[in-house]
């Protein structure tokens, strides 16, 4: 039997675990801390086919999308608040119009359904008035993120799979061969294993760089706003089209989009700044201000509703913003998932799949086909390939 | 946004004699931000400023400040740097952020004195901070303790201070420390039958303190002050008892109490129940961390193991132009929070000015502070929470009140799903997820998962701000996002 | 003497309560409702804290009890649940 250590456990690393279990691997996962509590436990949730133009990571969103619905399916969707409530990108001007219903062109070739609405007020009756317009994605969803990392676990330990919590993983152990044998801890044991899964999120890079294969994983801030407790008044996931036509721009400034959101626990989300400044965990005023006076535009309610907590994660991301998923060639047995920036929850069901093909030999590096974009390798100079 | 050389947070004693202390011995401007009403904290609490004939006058309540001379001499000392132009007061105002800033430290405030629909925001920059921002009444759940009627000691302790109320005609105080002998005999003097001081500990444990309180001699004789009160309105105080359970349909009608063991376990069969139409139940004070916890000063435990800041002798925090004094320093009472905040005042004089605090106040205060911190650590170790505080909960029993969430549920996150501390209870159960924000659940849900104080929780956002005030704010500097900018769900 | 209206009632009160305060004094120890369980709730922490004894102040919900200061003729009423209207 396949031996696995899965390291992270994450969102990813839990629906990785998942994954390999339902395949018949022999599976323990390793984590720092506890299940979902690094940037698993700071995101809102997004299952999202809206942001996406045609490409790599539009038809990860899309197995991912298919591959919630059956882990939905499995766990018991109001275990994990899985709600297919669907997306509404709203423009704010004319022009914000047109360069969403461009985009919105592109998607329907690529098979995302992508709905105009002439009104937008129909579906959302509390977005400010006069707007001119939106595009509905259905197919947008919304999962509670701890929960559903939780409950995968579970899942994957009902099948025999350990989870070793406090456990920190100082390097890979290889084999005369330079194949992979096992994982060292932080305290001296050794975890035999035939593949390793680099699941470790925002330090993934650090990881890789313990396992001999690197991978350049780089954290970005960002900030969600979360208010008082509501009834729901917010029905989509409300996202303002602004970021459309403003493509290109990928300095280390502020940027923020706003996306607002309701929750079953009442709470209104409002999401997200993205800033690179490394682990600097100060809590930006101006980014908090923007996000506010962005949310209040869109649904004027809002200004008299209480922000009650702010919270700060750090995504994890590679510079081409995509994630890096497959076996590394440099290390015969490690294989990576992580890097996925903002698109982590969503993207992850359907990275455990990914995974799952790789480990069992279902897929290759050779033969990863349509999704060889995320091979690990193009990070790799020449020097570092003869490895 | 507005300047000032000294910004103080919080406005009991702490930062009233840390803000009279810098106005006494330099030409400093200073800042004091507080939540209250006015100036005193909770300490010296007071109704809301107010004329009229039938206007509650403080003198009315003058009995429960024995040292109002004190509070009336700093309030003096404000009132000249005010007239000065060098001091300014903001009441009703509650600190949601400080952060560092390119001048010093940058504090935001919501201002909730105009009125509920009108809820302007404030931003100071200050070269120096001074956290000041006192401490809170510590909760424990028990069955019942979400009716209404019940509350902490300190929730009966303002009612009384600053509304001139007492909470019921039959009062019953529980839980531990000192603390609750003041409240009950105001409380008794003010026209309440008090039916009884329920403390959980045993006056034996104060013997093995015998030092630190021998040398806290003036402290003892306030203690035996309230006793003889308690006394002449025959409270009876009675040692190794707890609160189990609050009985009533809409709001408390009688508490069941249990005598306690030697290790701190309610004993079967000693139940008893009494009709009371209030209760203050508390166990001792959690210090107010929030603003020290975002700037990232260093914490240290306390005697039992409840983070406070860390600050070296002259109340400098590990964060270069920021100080602390008073209960966020560690739980110790208004005279060393006096003390402390007036060496913190030294140390900002000497930081920001050629000038000095005279030598002698300096070393005289600093020996009051280690000779009233030891005793703050006796008082600490005397009055510990029960090892059974938890034996009488039952599955249904509340323990997040805000999101109300039962004790079934947290056992459930703890036992079946692994949660070892108060941050995995929350993400999975909702506990403290809600307006307070876990200031009240957060200890219990703490000591359930980790059987520990656990780690000072950090809270970005240290108050409610209405979104429309931060908007107000906001300057539309950013740029919106590009592509993925709209996908967030791991951030 | 100072009235505000509570509920439709008038709530004596001294000037420099808080509304808290004044309906405590008054006899009622509870003014709102929770958005689970629908249970009663008053004040709690009485500083500011514990956000348990929430109203609804001039219409605006979510105002603390033990925090907003008693005037005459202001309009409180019990808030259920968030205190906000459903759509």
């Amino acid at each position: 039997m396949t031996r696995a250590v899965i390291i992270g456990a994450g969102i990813v690393g839990s629906a990785c675990a998942e994954a390999l279990t339902r395949r018949g691997v022999e599976v323990v996962v390793v984590d720092r801390s506890a299940v979902g509590s690094g940037t698993t436990s700071r995101g809102e949730g997004n299952i999202l086919v809206s942001d996406k133009g045609p490409g790599t990571e539009l038809s990860l969103a899309e197995l991912s999308r298919r591959a919630w619905l059956e882990v939905g399916e499995l766990i018991g969707p109001s275990l994990i608040e899985l709600e297919e409530k669907g997306g509404l990108v709203v423009a704010q001007s004319r022009a914000g119009l047109e360069a969403l219903a461009r985009f919105a062109t592109g998607q329907r070739a690529a098979g995302v359904t992508a709905l105009d609405v002439g009104d937008p007020q129909v579906l959302e009756p509390r977005l400010a008035a006069g707007l001119p317009g939106a595009v509905h994605y259905p197919e947008d969803m919304q999962v509670q993120p701890v929960l559903a990392a939780a409950a995968l676990l579970a899942a994957a330990l009902e099948r025999g799979a350990t989870f070793r919590t406090g456990t920190d993983v100082t390097a890979a152990v290889r084999d005369g061969d330079g194949s992979l044998s096992g994982i060292r801890t932080a305290d001296g044991q050794v975890i035999e294993a035939d593949v390793v899964v680099n699941a470790s999120g925002t330090w993934g890079g650090e990881v890789s760089e313990r396992l001999g294969a690197p991978v350049p994983v780089l954290p970005r801030r960002g900030f969600v706003l979360v208010t008082e407790p509501l009834p729901p008044l917010v029905r989509h996931k409300v996202y303002s089209a602004d970021y459309v036509d403003n493509v290109g721009s990928s300095d280390a400034g502020l940027e923020t989009s706003c996306v607002v959101e309701g929750t079953r626990g009442g709470t209104v989300l409002i999401g997200a700044s993205r800033e690179r400044v490394g682990f600097d965990t100060t809590l930006s005023v101006p980014v908090v201000e923007t996000l506010a006076r962005q949310a209040v535009a869109l649904f004027p309610f809002l200004a008299r509703v209480n922000l009650l907590r702010v919270y700060r994660g750090f995504r994890p991301y590679c510079p081409d913003h995509l994630p890096v998923i497959g076996p590394d060639p440099r290390v015969p047995g490690v294989i990576h998932a992580c890097g996925h920036e903002g698109a982590g929850i969503g993207l992850a069901a359907g990275t455990g799949r990914l995974v799952g093909d790789y480990v069992t030999g279902a897929r290759t590096h050779e033969s990863a086909g349509e999704w060889a974009e995320l091979l690990p390798d193009r990070f790799a100079g020449p020097s570092e390939q003869q490895v | 946004m507005s300047t000032t050389d000294v910004l103080v947070v919080g406005a009991g004693p702490a930062g009233l004699a840390c803000a009279a202390t810098i106005l006494e011995h330099s030409s400093l401007s200073v800042v004091v931000v507080d939540a209250g009403h006015g100036p005193g904290g909770q300490y010296w609490r007071q109704p809301a400023p107010a004329v009229g004939a039938d206007a509650l006058d403080p003198a009315e309540l003058a009995d429960l400040h024995h040292d109002r001379a004190r509070f009336d001499a700093l309030l003096h000392r404000l009132e000249q740097g005010r007239t000065d132009g060098r001091l300014q007061l903001r009441s009703q105002h509650h600190v949601w952020s400080a952060v560092p800033d390119m001048q010093g430290y940058a504090v935001h405030a919501v201002d909730r004195g105009r009125g509920p629909s009108h809820v302007p925001g404030s931003t100071t920059v200050a070269r120096a901070l001074v956290l000041a921002t006192g401490a809170f009444d510590r909760a424990l759940p028990f069955p019942g303790w979400d009716l209404p009627g019940v509350m902490t000691v300190g929730g009966l302790q303002a009612l009384l201070k600053a509304g001139g109320v007492v909470a019921g005609r039959r009062v019953a105080l529980g839980g531990t420390g000192p603390f609750l002998l003041p409240v009950a005999a105001g409380l008794a003097r003010h026209g309440a039958t008090v039916v009884g001081v329920y403390e959980a500990n045993r006056p034996a444990r104060w013997l093995r303190e015998g030092r630190a309180v021998a040398r806290n001699a003036g402290k003892l004789g306030e203690g035996a002050g309230y006793a003889a009160a308690l006394l002449r309105h025959r409270v009876p105080v009675r040692a190794g008892r707890m609160v189990v359970a609050a009985h009533g349909a809409d709001r408390v009608e009688a508490i069941t109490l249990a005598r306690l063991d030697r290790a701190g376990h309610p004993v079967p069969g000693s139940d008893q129940r009494v009709a009371v139409d209030a209760v203050g139940v508390g166990w001792g004070f959690s210090p107010q961390l929030d603003l020290a916890v975002t700037l990232g000063v260093d914490l240290t435990p306390d005697v039992a193991g409840t983070e406070v800041v860390a600050v070296d002798d002259a109340q400098r925090t590990s964060r270069p132009g920021v100080y602390a004094a008073g209960e966020v320093c560690g739980v110790g009472g208004a005279p060393l929070a006096l003390t402390e905040g007036r060496l913190a005042a030294a140390a900002v004089v000497a930081d920001l000015t050629d000038g000095r605090v005279p030598a002698d106040v300096v070393s005289s205060a600093r020996r009051v502070v280690t000779r009233q911190r030891a005793f703050a650590t006796a008082i600490l170790r005397a009055h510990p929470v029960p090892a059974g505080w938890a034996d009488r909960l039952a599955p249904d029993t509340i323990v997040c009140r805000c999101e109300e969430v039962t004790l079934g549920a947290v056992r459930a996150a703890i036992d079946e799903r692994g949660a070892r501390d108060a941050r995995q209870v929350k993400q999975l159960t909702r506990t403290g997820m809600g307006w307070c924000q876990g200031r009240v659940c957060g200890y219990a849900a703490a000591l359930l998962s980790s059987g520990r104080p656990g780690p000072a929780v950090e809270r970005l956002v240290a108050a409610p701000v209405p979104l429309g005030t931060l908007g107000a704010l906001a300057e539309p500097t950013a740029r919106p996002s590009r592509r993925t900018g709209i996908s967030d769900d791991a951030m | 003497m100072s009235t505000f209206e509570f509920d439709g009632a008038g709530i004596e009160f001294r000037p420099g309560q808080t509304i808290g305060a004044a309906l405590v004094a008054a006899g009622q120890v509870s003014w709102r409702t929770t958005r689970v369980g629908g249970v009663r709730r008053g004040l709690f922490c009485g500083i500011g804290i514990c956000f348990d004894c929430l109203v609804t102040v001039e219409g605006e919900p979510n105002q603390r009890a033990c925090l907003v200061v008693a005037e005459p003729g202001l309009t409180v009423t019990t808030q259920e649940g968030t205190g906000h209207e459903h759509d």
